[in-house]
């Protein structure tokens, strides 16, 4: 249900984006207003809600040790999994962000007869996470190509290697069908193992369709309605430079794969995505595990704290303890 | 125990979660997974809100008629001191990865034991309550509003999270179940639903220095008992120090030990090695009476409780004018120690005349404890052995064929691994590693751990604790193994009844049980048992 709703609300935008931009003659509305509206609500929302977070502080330093702690000299310590220099946290968040390290432990439970518990390999959530994540990146860089002008070589580059298996005309490039692939197997995990639908919201659905629509839609355009590419690069050269135009002869599909994008950045700052953001702040992974060596210091102070001191223990067990030879502060004052 | 189902019926787990959405399924308050509420006169003698007698099972919790606006504000509070809690409640992408990672998911089946889906519970009032999308759609965008009804689903579900952080280890973005447990049973202890297992144990705590209400001639006693036991099995008669000023270290280990078996074998352990490190290199160690304990059931009740009662170790070292402590075995003990205590009570606290912890006997600098002054007493043992300062006979523990528990906190949230691993293959000749992927950093919970070791929650400890034993059974089976080692209490008091209903060939001890066993003393006879009565390899016949 939650899936087919997330469904639904994708098809209508891109129903909106090819109605508003195609039949309604609204390009100004899709092609200009709403991109700068998006690039806007994202810049401002992300930073917003990456301020936010940081303006809470960290009272206590708590890294989850997955390795051995820095101890004796001679029992040899986990500098990534459990470190205790700046150097071993900045090595443990780059894997951590690059290579998904915690997600790379993941193991697969089954419970056998006997009973007999056992715990497999399970690397696919985080190739699929992976591929899904690289793919994006690498055609979020070859889009690149269409906001500068020259082109640096670095883009180009990018673009040769991606297309390099030389199939069709245009070539194919590989991260289009790796994306495809692997954001419909993070789809279809979701309905597939009771499990991970049971715990799956509408807001996990809605971005996997909106990245599914921006990606096929793109694919559409480059593929099979091949879009004149030229009058696309006036329009993001025009939005680039803030001299906004709308050229001929976009085909409406251009307009929907721009909206369905348009949409992502203003979802964005508002959702889970932000994980891309959260992920660096995360203090069971960012933070030094040295806290018995260096002090962690707390900003905020605990208000009107009672504790119970020596003097009032003694004076409670004052007479039972020098019965039983315990020495005592107060030796002459008997209880009352 | 008496309705506790057999292992083969517990075992018989379904993990398909019901068809219905989970917003939609009330919370059932089942027998054998809950623990009894507190006791008003605990809740009363530590000044924690709303002490009454309640009931669980009951429709009314007899909550303060504010309840809502007391625990939205305490969220609120929250959110703004805690990054963790802020940043957890926001990043979640519901991957799944943690799912099957919880042993209380794994041996329940109960999605809500899902480390996501217990974390939902608190995330989906934040979203609902907290972010305008969710206040404007509500359970569109996954919100939900505050009722009686969560609020007891809340407190049935914290207090099934044992805090051990095996979740984290997996989540792609650290969150950490137990960071959001910690939280949630904070806002719960405001408006006075706790547990009367973590609730006595404080008020105790807080009044006699210790969670089990030992007053101080009595542990005393109890210490000069576990002493005339030694003597008898091996003719040397510690003499331990109590309240001493001019010690150079203050020891403190968790009650427990001192209690209960097998831990008192731990606790025989700590005093026989002291004795020894006395007589051979004139080592002065005390026992304080006041800081009595080295567990804190503040931990498992707010941050607030923790910092009150840890803050007695720093009080006692000064008054006693300790150069600095040593700490016994303990799990949630060293995730205070190590992660909270310099933290919350070094400024207030720490005497200045404490010192970088320095082993007197091998000159070693514990360099990894010198701002909070407190080294774990396998680091220190460990030190000691590899300096060869102890004279161990191994072979008396040759009845024993052991494999290690990592117990969660040290694992996690200290990195306490090979140190006492080297102790353990130190004074034991047979020693097997259980599996990979339930040892070290992805060791399995005892069950019981976070204050859940109640005897009337017994079925959501045998399940919960289900994939240790089954990783035990496993090592006993192939390897022949017959002893789990541990390096904490609450391991010491859940592991035996959860080996008796699992694995009843295998026993549990400490790892100082084993190093007193080993330990030989200058001029000592000839030693016939163990330190339980047992005999010794080769003297069965005798």
């Amino acid at each position: 249900m939650k899936a087919l709703y997330s469904l639904f609300l994708v098809l209508a935008l891109a129903a909106a984006a090819l109605v508003g931009a195609g039949a309604s003659g609204m390009q100004s509305l899709f092609g200009i207003v709403i991109p700068y509206l998006a690039v806007a609500c994202f810049v401002f929302g992300f930073s917003w809600r990456v301020v936010c977070w940081a303006q809470s502080p960290v009272p206590f330093r708590i890294p989850t040790t997955c390795g051995q702690q820095s101890s004796l000299p001679w029992i040899k310590q986990s500098k990534v999994e459990n470190p205790s220099s700046t150097l071993g946290v900045i090595v443990r968040m780059a894997f951590e962000v690059l290579l998904f390290r915690s997600l790379f432990r993941n193991t697969q439970m089954d419970v056998h007869q006997g009973p007999r518990v056992t715990y497999s390999s399970s690397k696919w959530l985080w190739l699929g996470g992976l591929a899904f994540h690289y793919s994006f990146l690498v055609i979020f860089i070859r889009h690149m190509r269409l906001f500068t002008e020259p082109v640096p070589a670095f883009f180009g580059l990018f673009e040769a290697v991606d297309g390099m298996l030389q199939i069709g005309a245009p070539t194919l490039y590989i991260t289009d069908l790796v994306f495809v692939v692997a954001v419909t197997y993070l789809f279809l995990r979701r309905v597939v193992v009771p499990q991970i639908r049971y715990i799956s919201l509408v807001a996990d659905y809605f971005p996997l369709f909106l990245l599914l629509g921006v990606g096929l839609s793109g694919i559409f355009m480059r593929y099979f309605a091949k879009t004149d590419i030229v009058a696309v690069k006036e329009l993001t050269m025009g939005l680039v430079t803030f001299n906004p135009v709308i050229p001929a002869g976009i085909g409406a599909t251009f307009y929907v794969h721009l909206f369905l994008v348009s949409v992502l950045l203003i979802y964005f700052p508002l959702s889970k995505l932000m994980h891309m953001g959260g992920v660096f702040l995360s203090p069971t992974r960012n933070l030094r595990a040295d806290s018995r060596s260096f002090r962690h210091v707390n900003p905020w102070k605990f208000e009107n704290v009672h504790y119970h001191t020596y003097d009032e223990y003694e004076d409670e067990f004052r007479e039972k303890m020098i019965e039983a030879g315990l020495p005592v502060d107060k030796e002459g004052e008997q209880n009352v | 125990m008496s309705n506790l189902p057999t292992p083969e019926e517990l075992a018989k787990v379904d993990h398909n979660p019901p068809s219905k959405d989970w917003m939609d399924v009330p919370v059932d308050i089942k027998d054998g997974r809950y623990c009894y509420p507190s006791n008003p006169a605990s809740v009363e003698y530590v000044g924690l809100p709303n002490a009454r007698k309640w009931d669980p099972l009951a429709e009314d919790w007899k909550l303060p008629e504010n309840w809502q606006e007391i625990i939205l504000n305490g969220m609120r509070e929250r959110l703004d001191k805690y990054r963790s809690f802020k940043v957890f409640m926001d990043v979640c992408v519901r991957c799944g990865a943690c799912a099957d990672k919880c042993h209380y998911f794994i041996g329940s089946g109960d999605p809500k034991n899902m480390p996501v889906l217990r974390a939902e519970l608190l995330r989906s009032v934040y979203r609902g309550e907290f972010t305008k999308a969710g206040r404007i759609l509500g359970r569109f965008a996954g919100g939900r509003k505050l009722t009686a009804e969560v609020l007891k689903e809340w407190w049935y579900y914290f207090f099934q999270c044992s805090e051990c952080r095996r979740c984290s280890v997996f989540c792609p973005y650290g969150i950490d179940t137990a960071e959001i447990t910690i939280m949630g049973r904070e806002l719960l202890n405001l408006v006075g639903l706790n547990i009367d297992w973590i609730a006595t144990p404080v008020a105790n705590c807080y009044r006699t220095g210790n969670h089990l209400g030992i007053q101080p001639h009595a542990f005393k006693d109890m210490l000069e008992f576990f002493c005339e036991d030694i003597e008898e099995i091996t003719g040397i008669l510690p003499e331990p120090s109590f309240n001493e000023k001019d010690a150079d270290i203050l020891f403190i280990t968790p009650s427990g030990d001192v209690f209960a078996d097998p831990g008192t074998y731990t606790c025989m352990g700590y005093l026989m090695l002291f004795e020894y490190l006395k007589r051979e290199y004139g080592l002065k160690v005390t026992w304080s009476t006041y800081a009595s304990e080295g567990g804190n059931f503040g931990f498992f009740t707010s941050h607030e409780t923790m910092k009150r009662l840890n803050s007695k170790m720093y009080m006692e070292a000064d008054r006693l004018g300790a150069k600095w402590i040593l700490g016994g075995e303990c799990g949630h003990m060293w995730r205070v120690i190590h992660q909270y205590m310099d933290t919350l009570n070094g400024p207030d606290f720490q005497s200045p005349n404490m010192e970088v912890p320095v082993n007197p006997i091998t000159g070693t600098r514990f360099e990894n404890a010198a701002s909070t002054k407190m080294v774990h007493i396998a680091e220190f043992t460990a030190d000691l052995i590899k300096h060869g300062k102890l004279n161990l006979d191994p072979s008396r523990n040759d009845n024993i064929n052991l494999t290690w528990h990592d117990s969660c906190n040290p694992a996690r949230g200290m990195g306490l691994l090979d140190e006492p691993r080297y102790v353990a293959k130190s004074v034991v000749n047979k020693f097997t590693e259980m599996p990979v992927g339930t040892i070290r950093e992805q060791t399995f919970c005892c069950g019981g751990g976070a204050g859940l070791n109640a005897g009337e929650n017994d079925e959501l400890r045998m399940m919960g604790g289900m994939p240790r034993a089954n990783a035990v059974k496993y090592v006993h089976d192939r390897n022949g193994v017959n002893m789990l080692g541990c390096v904490c209490a609450i391991d010491r008091a859940v592991l035996p009844n959860l080996m008796q209903y699992w694995v009843p060939e295998v026993d549990v001890c400490g790892l100082h049980e084993l190093v007193a066993n080993a330990l030989v003393f200058p001029g000592e006879g000839e030693r016939e048992t163990d330190l339980r009565g047992e005999p010794l390899p080769g003297k069965e016949e005798e």
